[in-house]
């Protein structure tokens, strides 16, 4: 029996990616770099910023909640007195994501909890950390 | 109380609970149709039992809704699988399994920024759903392996006739696998990074 056939849309991703023209006043870059880099902004204490957390943000409560805090902080901050995700705060709260980012971004700017940045992946993954990860894969 | 009953919501057992030492967290994304086997594979892999986070589902997304799959239902929310493996004391890896069908690509948004890499995983079932997923991985930038689910019911071509079929270029590895065996499922986890690890040599040689 045959299997269907897929028909790419990109038929030219396995090529070489055409060299961009260095632009002027930009340092050339070390090497070719298709993704820009994304950087993760945790905001201060003023807070004015939205909060750009991840699934995998790992929080950290530091503070019992205060008789301030709504249930729904004070569920979060009981959660998280170990490192947990984000995903995993609103897996067990049964909230949306997006709702437990709101959450979170209060709490972030009350300064009640600390959010631990994500590793992401730059233009390149970086070697040392591929290595821990299959290292950790292989002990399973 | 509003919020019903704050003090009753499951937390996480104690042997859940990650080191405070945990600093960091990467991740990996398992795509491919309904029932192919992303739930199992995540299951197998996890040191948890899978958890699952909802997102609601936008306007475009039920725009572009059809019946596949959710007869019984009116698909409003969506739900996400996922586990996790403690790499290191400091370190920590989720796997998130996402359905690839076009009208959940409003997951992506999110899930696959600064994710590792990908596994597609097929069913040779219904070998065209992974078709708009892979190019649609293409399209990101992110860099995935194939994993073909070995259903005994399922139509075996040999992996060659099926990288043809997915027109997959020669340096992308396609493996086969058994999403319910936990070696099996590590061994797919571990051509990822491999793979990814070949890319990073290539890109920046030592």
């Amino acid at each position: 029996m045959t299997p269907p056939q897929r028909r790419r849309r990109f038929p030219k991703a396995s090529q070489e990616p055409t060299p961009q023209p260095p632009q002027e006043g930009q340092d050339p870059p070390e090497g070719p770099k298709k993704n820009p880099e994304r950087l993760y902004v945790i905001t201060g204490p003023d807070g004015t910023e939205r909060s750009e957390l991840d699934l995998v943000t790992l929080i950290v409560a530091h503070a019992d909640p205060p008789p301030s805090a709504t249930p729904e902080q004070a569920a979060l901050l009981r959660l998280c007195t170990a490192p947990l995700s984000v995903a995993e705060l609103s897996a067990y709260l049964s909230l949306p994501f997006s709702v437990v980012t709101v959450l979170l971004t209060e709490l972030l700017t009350a300064e009640l909890v600390t959010a631990r940045a994500p590793v992401i992946r730059q233009a390149l993954a970086d070697r040392s950390l591929l290595e821990a990860v299959m290292h950790g894969l292989q002990r399973l | 109380m509003d919020f019903n009953g704050s003090d009753t919501i499951p937390g996480p057992r104690t042997e859940d609970h990650l080191p405070q030492t945990a600093e960091a967290a990467v991740k990996i994304v398992i795509v491919g149709g309904f029932g192919v086997g992303k739930t199992t594979m995540v299951g197998s892999v996890s040191e948890i039992k899978p958890l699952t986070t909802e997102e609601t589902m936008t306007q475009a997304g039920i725009g572009v809704d059809d019946n596949y799959g959710s007869e019984t239902k009116t698909a409003t929310t969506v739900a996400m699988d996922f586990g996790r493996i403690s790499i290191t004391d400091q370190l920590v890896l989720y796997l998130f399994g996402t359905p690839g069908q076009e009208r959940f690509w409003f997951l992506w948004n999110g899930l696959f920024e600064g994710a590792l890499g990908a596994v597609v995983l097929v069913d040779t079932r219904r070998l065209e759903v992974s078709f708009d997923v892979m190019d649609r991985l293409e399209e990101r930038g992110v860099p995935f392996v194939v994993a073909v689910n070995t259903f005994p019911d399922g139509p075996r071509h040999p992996l060659d006739d099926l990288r043809t079929a997915l027109d997959l270029s020669e340096d992308i590895p396609i493996v086969e696998c058994d999403a319910r065996r936990r070696a099996s499922s590590r061994d797919v986890l571990m051509t990822l990074l491999q793979f990814l690890h070949s890319l990073a040599l290539e890109k920046a040689p030592v």
